[in-house]
């Protein structure tokens, strides 16, 4: 299998579970003719036809809802935001519908639909198109939440998701799309949604990221090795919701130390559902306070400004060594 | 017992001015020569600092950005209806009707340049770009709603796309704007495309004016790139609105004669050809020539103009380019307006970081 980037991770994974599952369809805004405006489904029409790839008219709402419709008459729809700051015009229908559909009827309805979107800033792109609010969707009982960080994991959890008996808000880091490629086995493969992996192994601290910042944490953790001599385990949630607690906490047992980097604004974030985890499961063991890198409280800021506002390779080495040090 | 007829409905399509210049005059608006005058040069202002702009970004020093060219007359003609005091809430496809409205190249620049002070500015009867397509329908209403409680005859504006027109928001705006009865104008700029999906994928409406039917209120469609059209049908819908007589849905048919936005490439989806046929109908030609046959204009005229606006241009870009720059701290002094210990935690905080990002 050649190297793919994360676009064309997506790709494979949609082509290669319609082809493997004759219920699965594709729809939103531009995904069609277009192939996406991030070309993530270039390609499909053509293959699968406008039957099963769908062009809606611009409504996130109306794809969701109606996304939903499809789900519980046993087809397994894939929707597509083109950006996630687009996608809370779709929150009633998935507050309070998706997620809630299985627990409503007890089981007789479901909805096995995947929602994915780009997220996350770093692309100088205009306001709403730079946010990390997997928060909003993590905090609804009933919806997952997977963040993958590059082509491999994309495409086994992407294949997993579109699998899963019930509603996946999948969250692409539209900064890592393009930004380095990797192997992907030839055979279609998938990764367990709800567990997160330790993608390597250390004995003094736990690092703990997700999505883009996986990039920017692997760096840092390098940089601070070499710098340090030290072991660093480092950990990629890659499911927000549900939360593997049980991996971090285990982790956080053996090395003592955590930090943990987030993309997101700080408050209620998923770094502070991480801390609380830590405190329940290990606190016994902890021998310096938990350390949190992340965005600010604030909105957003347009491009120019937006960096400055996000971890970067310095502040997170710093957040690591203030652990490391204590 | 046999079906009885409930309603009939019908909806008309208005033009003043034709593509070869030949004008209707039992349609055409009274405008004197200054107005006349006045409007060509808000639309040449538009196409100017427009194609400028699409020089800049392709030069890196501006970010992504959607052109409005070819669209000028839709959204200048229609703006030109409108006092000071009216309400102007846009999206981010009427270019010229922003800078009608007191608004500085320079600060477009800044906004398409990734700063928020891009923003602020300007006549304060505007609203921000919109980028959530279709929300801002919505606020029109409230903004009409707070003009008729206080007893003002200030009318809002509202533009959006085509593709807006698909949006719950779009909707209930021109439902609660019928119900409420109150002073606001929908112009939908029917540019034929909403990216890649085309008109007829976004709606089997037969127009996007017919709408209006379903909603109680006026509702009309015009040729978009004939000025005079836009501007009879805006005057129209400005006057019943400010007589207490309620909203109006103007329905613009015109054309995006560029790419999406600078981050698109609109030859996956449509033809050149397709593109080309419009270009006869470019409500710049067609305006120039109506003044010709007035004789209001002539190329002596044009020549100063276009001199004129490109020397305005030149300097605004270059004030852009050699502004200070801006404070990068300043997101947090506009999260609340009361104090927080953590958002002032976290300033401190940032300056720090910055600090020791800059001592790196
Ligand atoms: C709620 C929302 N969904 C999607 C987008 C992305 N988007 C930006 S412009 C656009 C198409 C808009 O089409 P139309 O309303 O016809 O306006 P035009 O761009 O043609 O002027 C889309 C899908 C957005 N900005 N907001
Ligand atoms: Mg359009």
């Amino acid at each position: 299998m050649p190297k793919l980037n994360m676009v064309q991770a997506v790709t494979l994974a949609l082509e290669e579970q319609m082809t493997a599952d004759e219920s699965v369809v594709v729809l939103g805004e531009d995904v069609g003719v277009d192939g996406g405006v991030f070309r993530a489904t270039e390609g499909l029409l053509e293959k699968f036809g406008e039957q099963r790839v769908i062009d809606t008219p611009l409504a996130e709402s109306g794809i969701v809802g109606a996304s939903i419709g499809m789900a519980m008459a046993g087809l397994k729809p894939v929707a597509e935001m083109q950006f996630s700051g687009f996608s809370y015009l779709s929150i009633p229908q998935l507050e309070g519908h998706a997620s809630r559909m299985r627990a409503r009827s007890m089981g007789q309805f479901t909805v096995p639909m995947v929602l994915r979107m780009p997220y996350g800033g770093g692309v100088r792109a205009l306001e709403h198109h730079s946010e990390s609010r997997e928060v909003l969707y993590a905090h609804n009982p009933g919806l997952k939440v997977v963040i993958p960080s590059g082509p491999r994991n994309t495409r086994a959890l992407l294949a997993a998701a579109i699998q899963d008996p019930d509603p996946v808000i999948f969250m692409e880091p539209k900064r890592s799309y393009r930004a380095f490629k990797e192997e992907v086995p030839a055979d279609p493969e998938t990764m367990e949604i709800g567990k997160c992996q330790v993608v390597q192994e250390g004995t003094d601290i736990t690092v703990v990221a997700w999505g883009a910042m996986m990039h920017t944490t692997k760096k840092a953790v390098k940089q601070i090795e070499k710098e340090r001599g030290i072991s660093i385990e480092l950990i990629d949630v890659l499911t927000i919701s549900p939360l593997d607690s049980d991996t971090i906490c285990e982790s956080v047992r053996k090395t003592g130390r955590c930090a943990i980097i987030q993309e997101a604004a700080r408050s209620f974030g998923p770094a502070s559902e991480i801390i609380a985890c830590i405190n329940d499961k290990s606190l016994l063991y902890l021998e310096a306070p938990v350390q949190r890198v992340t965005g600010y409280d604030v909105v957003t800021p347009y491009f120019n400004r937006e960096l400055d506002y996000m971890p970067t390779v310095g502040r997170i080495s710093r957040g690591i060594i203030e652990a490391i040090d204590f | 017992m046999p079906k009885t007829k409930l309603c009939d409905f019908s909806i008309s399509y208005m033009q003043v001015l034709d593509e070869n210049g030949v004008v209707d005059t039992d349609l055409e608006p009274s405008l004197s020569k200054e107005q006349l005058v006045e409007l060509y040069r808000h639309m040449q202002w538009g196409r100017i600092t427009d194609e400028r702009m699409l020089k800049l970004q392709r030069q890196g020093r501006i970010g992504t950005f959607g052109p409005s060219i070819g669209q000028e007359a839709a959204h200048c003609a229609s703006m030109f209806c409108m006092r000071d005091d009216d309400w102007f809430v846009g999206c981010f496809r009427e270019h010229g009707a922003r800078l009608m409205r007191g608004e500085s190249l320079v600060k477009q620049l800044n906004y398409f340049n990734g700063y928020t002070e891009g923003n602020i500015g300007g006549n304060p009867r505007n609203l921000p770009i919109s980028v959530i397509v279709g929300a801002q329908s919505l606020h029109a209403v409230g903004l009409a709603y707070a003009s008729k409680l206080k007893g003002e005859d200030s009318v809002a504006i509202v533009y959006q796309g085509d593709g807006a027109t698909s949006q719950g928001d779009f909707h209930e705006a021109l439902n609660f704007a019928s119900v409420w009865n109150v002073p606001v104008i929908f112009l939908v700029q029917n540019n034929q495309w909403a990216i890649s999906v085309p008109r007829e994928k976004q709606t089997k409406s037969k127009s996007i004016a017919q709408k209006a039917i379903a909603y109680e209120m006026h509702g009309i469609q015009v040729d978009g790139n004939d000025p005079l059209a836009v501007y009879a049908a805006t005057a129209e819908a400005a006057e019943r609105a400010r007589n207490g007589e309620g909203p109006t849905l103007i329905e613009a048919v015109t054309y995006r004669m560029m790419m999406h936005t600078t981050a698109d490439d609109q030859y996956k989806y449509r033809t050149k050809e397709e593109e080309d046929s419009w270009k006869p109908k470019d409500p710049l030609i067609r305006f120039k020539k109506y003044m010709e046959d007035k004789g209001f204009w002539d190329n002596k005229a044009e020549e100063k103009l276009q001199a004129e606006l490109k020397a305005d241009c030149d300097a605004q870009v270059k004030e852009f380019e050699s502004q200070p720059d801006f404070p990068r701290d300043v997101s947090f002094e506009h999260v609340f307006g009361t104090e927080h210990a953590v958002i002032s935690e976290q300033k401190v905080e940032f300056d720090q970081e910055l600090e020791e990002e800059n001592d790196a």
